[in-house]
């Protein structure tokens, strides 16, 4: 294997969090090859956004080890794991409400310095989201919730992530706003950026991804093919209500 | 004369300096939350500093401007390296602490700074060089003088680039981010301390130019100048509402001009009763009457944030 390409992206193994001795997290293992789209599904409080959070490092796991690009992510504080290519699109998405749209993208960009090319990848984002390019000089906070997930997503994608990670972007959007979003991951992954999205909602979040984890209260009890996922009675019964 | 006029004049003269002092405060409320009750002995130490450095260099004969132009660098150094070394000795350990424990290590830095300083520089009153003769300028039946017309102009232009610098530059882009939403920025690739260490960087140089200022202009320098001038900066700065930099400005200048006028007029409208020794009271009434009326600040309103 040469040092540069890695068949895995992301691993976790044996990831433990515990909050005030409450266990968030009793122990996940979890991989991402390189240009996949992997969904992580579960239901309300079962760790999924304390995965994420781990993963970008805002918060520190107890036990685990966490390695990108073969690298362990041990002590390495969040800004520079997005330096080394990892974007996360936080939960409740943590657009800047008092900066402009433009501005917030530029945020996106804060660790490159190549001008020019950020130029041209701010206009690629007003193509992917037109909606924000009419936007562009209106304070961020002034936006619909849809909008405002747009924001968050081509932001993440101003830093050129390797891995793009996304909680809940379906969220309080209106289902044509969820089409979309769930439309314009599939077009990022296209383009081969390894994707690991958390969603509840699971139909959504298996149909447009290669594999799935199924997450319950800080633990994985299922993993496979998305599409053996969706049509697995435990998923059915469990989160499609059939 | 018109007292009116000069009045007018004195309280921009004043207000200006207010103004600088309280954009430390507000930059540093903006980003952490927190009051830093040190600031105004930053102020303090800039003006000491500059002090030390004036006597040396004149006494040295070196030229009065350039003598002028180093010291002031030499003080906005000195207190940057200062605010930096309060930031990460009194408050970094404390960012996750209940926000009584920053409050009170503030007070206990501020209380460090002054006997440091009395040590240092001593219980008396000193002198503030002044190597020029600062002429006297009539407008319009008052009167400014050279420093307070420098004062001024001064305070404008290191605003303006202040304004330039948080809303132009990528620097300004990232502090304003880490003040709204620090770990959203961390998610950005945010050094979120390294943006702090430079607010408070920033808000001692402008309380270094400052400290300068009301130096120059008064005369005198004291070790424990720093405690009212913080104060009434705080009150500026809450009355243009706390953590908005165009308030900080605009409560600065209003606290000098209510400050000013009300010093000249206080004796006729009570009669004799009360006499312009009273006027560091208007500071505290105004900051009672905003706290009362309108807690949030002349400027102090936010846009409305959508889930």
């Amino acid at each position: 294997m040469s040092p540069t390409k890695f068949s895995s992206i992301l691993e976790v193994h044996d990831l433990k969090v515990s909050y005030g001795g409450i266990h968030a997290l009793k122990g996940i293992d979890l991989h991402i090859n390189t240009g996949e789209l992997v969904a992580l599904i579960g239901s309300n409080g079962a760790g999924k956004t304390t995965t994420l959070k781990a993963l970008a490092g805002l918060i520190h796991c107890t036990v685990g080890k966490l390695h990108y690009e073969g690298k362990s992510l041990h002590h390495i504080p969040s800004h520079r794991r997005v330096s080394a290519g990892m974007a996360l699109v936080p939960e409740g998405r943590g657009i800047f409400a008092r900066l402009s749209v433009a501005e917030n993208l530029q945020m996106g960009a804060y660790i490159r310095s190549d001008v020019k090319q950020i130029n041209a990848d701010l206009e690629r984002m007003y193509e992917l989201f037109p909606r924000l390019a009419e936007r562009r000089t209106q304070l961020a906070g002034t936006l619909s919730g849809g909008e405002q997930q747009m924001v968050a997503i081509a932001r993440a994608l101003m830093s050129r992530p390797k891995l793009l990670m996304l909680d809940e972007p379906s969220m309080g959007l209106a289902p044509m706003m969820v089409t979309k979003i769930f439309e314009t991951i599939r077009e990022i992954s296209a383009q081969g950026v390894s994707i690991l999205l958390v969603e509840q909602n699971a139909k959504l979040a298996l149909e447009i991804s290669q594999r799935g984890y199924v997450l319950e209260s800080g633990k994985i009890t299922l993993l496979g093919d998305a599409n053996e996922l969706l049509g697995s009675d435990a998923i059915q019964r469990a989160y499609l209500g059939a | 004369m018109d007292i009116f006029l000069q009045q007018i004049i004195n309280g921009l003269v004043q207000g200006s300096v207010y103004a600088l002092v309280a954009l430390g405060y507000t930059m540093v409320y903006g980003i952490l939350g927190l009051i830093n009750f040190a600031h105004g002995e930053v102020v303090m130490v800039g003006a000491m500093v500059a002090l030390t450095s004036l006597q040396v260099l004149l006494g040295l004969a070196v030229a009065p401007v350039l003598a002028i132009l180093v010291s002031l660098f030499v003080a906005i150094v000195a207190c940057m390296a200062l605010g930096y070394t309060i930031e990460r000795v009194a408050y970094r350990p404390l960012r996750n602490a209940p926000r009584l424990a920053p409050l009170i290590t503030a007070i206990g830095v501020s209380i460090v700074l002054q006997t440091l300083a009395m040590m240092i520089w001593g219980r008396e009153y000193h002198a503030f060089p002044q190597p020029f003769a600062n002429s006297l300028h009539a407008v319009g039946g008052a009167i400014i003088t050279d420093v307070q017309l420098g004062i001024v102009i001064v305070a404008l232009l290191m605003m303006s680039g202040l304004m330039l610098l948080i809303h132009r530059s990528r620097f300004g882009r990232a502090m304003r981010a880490v003040a709204e939403n620090p770990s959203a920025a961390a998610l950005m690739g945010v050094d979120i301390n390294r943006v702090i260490s430079a607010t408070f960087m920033l808000g001692s140089a402008l309380a270094a130019v400052a400290g300068f200022m009301v130096s120059a202009n008064y005369g005198i320098v004291h070790y424990y100048m720093g405690f009212m001038l913080g104060l009434k900066a705080f009150t500026a700065a809450v009355l243009g509402g706390i953590g908005n930099l165009r308030g900080a400005m605009l409560g600065g200048v209003m606290l000098g001009l209510i400050e000013s006028l009300g010093a000249g007029y206080i004796g006729d409208l009570s009669g004799g009763f009360f006499g312009s020794n009273y006027q560091d009271v208007f500071a505290f009434f105004v900051l009672i009457a905003v706290l009362v009326f309108r807690p949030t600040g002349l400027l102090g309103e936010r846009v409305a944030e959508r889930a």
